[in-house]
């Protein structure tokens, strides 16, 4: 592949019955951001493990987003709360690893809250764009200019 | 368009690329289950809500989609098909409380055609109400309304009541939990006893023992019934003051055994357990008082005529303390303060929620003061004044305008001087300190959590929020149900509430039960969390996980387990599973790995 301009490349686990219905309501609001965000559905937050957002990394993604519900209105009653305690957990190897832990970002975004997931979206995007591409890709398959 | 592709190209998985799943993906479930593949090997690709609606950029818009689609088409490859668990279900159902609440869920639930066992912990059932003189806004007489129901529950051919019985523990799930009672003994067998009263009578204690039923204001046997029209009506031998059960003699011999030509008195009844099989469980164990102690400022503890709302109750009750006149120590009260919100909207006792009916239940009493004694004072000092419901907010006005004052403030503090009771308050209006002498206070006191929610909660699993009532399943969309599959909420276990409100939310918890056993199966979601056994090394990580309690360690193998009709499929255990061994159908890691390499 050629050289392209590079732009961040960003993934979000969210959860089916908050944050993923807060991205459609974002849609159904025709509310813009930019198309850094590939969305993988799970049904809840605490579904994504240390290794699924380890390997986002390794593979190229620039920044992982997780997408929840507000603390309280867990549809699996607390599930959204491990979630905070994994994620708190794994920013702290990540940086251990030489991965600014701003490239993980966990947010609680209600299904009415489609204003602040498009917000959400393009302040990510705009502070990994200023960051930079993941440094453990570096030297992956392919390769970028800034 | 995809039944007949499925058909001509014998497809079998389906990738639908369009809207978001969660608008349409039970309506291409539908279709791909009609053209005979299983309905959960299909998968959507979101390109409209999170793709076309929402980007600007064209070019880098289709470029999204495309990945989108080819992830979707990863996992696709990955999904298999997945089989609902068919969950077999006892047509019978528990209700827990036999107030109005229980009452009505009990008679709904029976009415329909299925067994019920209501559960009450007191010798009768009844709850509150039946300690009520006249329901707000309507003034109907609560006994008048209630007592029929009582009776109906008492005749019922599909009502099992067990007075005097608490719930002792409750195993399994939907559609079959195993139910433990346990019966106290009264000492009466209830088969001979016809109720005629005459052990009542003949007590060597008669009209020695403060009535719990009439907070200690009146005076009973050590036998006894709560209230003349108690269901069932059977005497119960109250074991804390009875001589015969403290002490072992009564007498030469005791007077009630001698009174009851029945034969129906025996003090060598024991506990009794019942065990049966329900498929479904309202929970409506009703409410506390709010302790007026708590408060100390207001006197309740130093004064005898400063009284609760429920005590005053009781002495307008025909079977109160006087007989329905309200005389106070011997004295008819020329002057009489309410004190609204005692123990509600109140952070410093810990109860920040209003009690709903507290308003209200002081404007009915100012009422029936008036009515009683015209002349009397009555002056109710208020927060604000919630009068929310039918009918309400013109009683309130009624009540004004017989002459009732209502002055906004709250009340500081009751003290007595010259032999009269102080009432010392600040009008918010006028932002002045005022006080009012009176020979009655009365406080507006309000409701608590049952103290037995605590045994309930772990017993059934449930959550409670923060004002410790129970949890419902969704505030606005599921009131009634809880995060238990199969348990319901009726009446003030769920939040303080009114009659008609109570009597609403138990015919709603009544109608779900009927519409879980009308069923012969219930059809549990396959996307649930699958242990393998092989794999797992029994670390029981997972089990403090699971908020349904889904998980359940098998000590025999060494291996957890999962139950079908628990788990919701959060896949929370699924993640943190240490070796590996929990897959989440439809979720599985591969699977959601094999979306995440086709979108990077």
């Amino acid at each position: 592949m050629g050289k392209q301009q590079w732009t961040p490349k960003i993934v979000g686990f969210l959860c089916n019955w908050c944050c993923y219905a807060g991205a459609d309501m974002a849609g159904t609001s025709r509310m813009k951001y930019p198309p850094n965000i590939r969305i993988i559905r799970v049904m809840c937050s605490s579904r994504i493990n240390a290794e699924m957002i380890l390997k986002a990394f390794q593979t190229g993604a620039d920044a992982v987003f997780i997408g929840g519900c507000h603390p309280g209105n867990c549809h699996y009653v607390d599930g959204n709360y491990r979630t905070k305690k994994r994620i708190d957990v794994l920013k702290r190897l990540l940086s251990h690893m030489g991965i600014d832990e701003r490239r993980l970002r966990l947010e609680w975004v209600s299904a009415a809250e489609g204003e602040k997931f498009s917000q959400t979206m393009q302040s990510l995007a705009d502070e990994i764009e200023q960051m930079g591409p993941n440094p453990l890709h570096l030297t992956g398959g392919k390769t970028y200019e800034r | 368009m995809i039944k007949s592709d499925i058909a001509a190209h014998g497809l079998d998985r389906i990738v639908v690329a369009a809207c978001s799943p969660r608008m349409h993906e039970p309506t291409f479930r539908a279709a791909v289950s009609d053209a005979g593949l299983n309905p959960y090997c299909l998968e959507m690709a979101n390109i409209r809500e999170q793709c076309s609606w929402v980007h600007e950029d064209k070019e880098r818009a289709t470029e999204k989609a495309v990945s989108l689609v080819k992830s979707a088409v990863a996992k696709a490859s990955l999904l298999e098909p997945l089989e609902s668990t068919k969950i077999p279900v006892t047509h019978s159902a528990l209700v827990i409380g036999g107030g109005i609440a229980g009452i009505q869920s009990a008679l709904d639930i029976a009415n329909s055609g299925y067994k019920v066992y209501l559960v009450e912990r007191e010798p009768s059932i009844g709850g509150h109400m039946a300690k009520f003189d006249k329901t707000f806004p309507t003034l109907d007489c609560a006994a008048c309304i209630l007592t029929p129901k009582m009776v109906d529950v008492a005749r019922h051919p599909n009502i099992e009541l067990l007075t005097y019985s608490e719930v002792e523990r409750i195993d399994g799930s939907v559609g079959s939990f195993h139910v433990t009672v346990r019966e106290r003994p009264r000492y009466v067998d209830m088969e001979t006893c016809t109720g005629c009263g005459q052990c009542a009578s003949a007590c060597r204690l008669a009209g020695r023992i403060l009535s719990d039923f009439d907070y200690g204001l009146a005076k009973r046997s050590a036998i006894y019934v709560p209230f003349p029209q108690a269901v069932p009506l059977k005497y119960t031998i109250d074991p804390d003051s009875c001589l015969m059960i403290t002490r072992g003699k009564c007498g030469k011999s005791p007077s009630c055994v001698e009174a009851c030509d029945r034969g129906a008195i025996d003090f060598e009844q024991v506990e009794k357990v019942h065990e049966f099989d329900v498929g479904a469980v309202v929970v409506a164990t009703g409410y506390n008082e709010f302790q007026a102690k708590q408060r100390p400022e207001f006197g309740y503890d130093r004064f005898e005529n400063v009284l609760t709302g429920l005590e005053l109750e009781r002495y307008f009750s025909p079977n109160g303390p006087t007989g329905g006149k309200l005389v106070i120590n011997g004295k008819v009260p020329k002057s009489v303060v309410f004190v609204s919100c005692v123990g509600s909207r109140d952070k410093r006792v810990g109860n920040a929620y209003c009690s709903r009916v507290c308003c209200m239940y002081i404007a009915k009493q100012a009422h029936l003061i008036k009515e009683k004694l015209p002349d009397t004072d009555v002056t109710v000092m208020y927060t604000d004044m919630r009068a929310f419901g039918k009918g309400y907010e013109e009683f309130y006005e009624r009540v004004q305008k017989e002459g009732v004052h209502y002055r906004r403030g709250n009340a500081a503090e009751v003290y007595e001087e010259d032999g009269r009771l102080h009432v010392r308050a600040e009008d918010t209006l006028l932002g002045e300190p005022y006080e009012v002498e009176a020979d009655l206070v009365v406080l507006g006191t309000g409701l608590r959590p049952p103290s037995s929610a605590d045994g309930i909660a772990s017993m059934l699993h449930l959550s409670r929020s923060s004002d410790k009532f129970f949890l419902e399943a969704h505030p606005k969309l599921r009131p009634v149900d809880t995060v238990i599959d199969g348990v319901f909420l009726a009446g003030c276990a769920q939040g303080p509430k009114d009659i008609p409100d109570s009597v609403a939310q138990a015919c709603g918890a009544a109608s779900h039960v009927v519409n879980l056993l009308s069923k012969d199966h219930i059809d549990a979601e396959p996307i649930i969390a699958i242990v393998n056994e092989d794999g797992c090394v029994g670390c029981r990580t997972c089990e403090q996980l699971c908020p349904y309690e889904a998980h359940a360690f098998d000590e025999k193998r060494g291996v957890m387990t999962i139950n079908k009709a628990l788990c919701k499929g959060c896949g929370s255990c699924a993640a943190a599973c240490p070796s590996g061994s929990i897959s989440m159908n439809h979720f599985r890691d591969d699977q959601i790995v094999a979306q995440l390499l086709e979108v990077l």
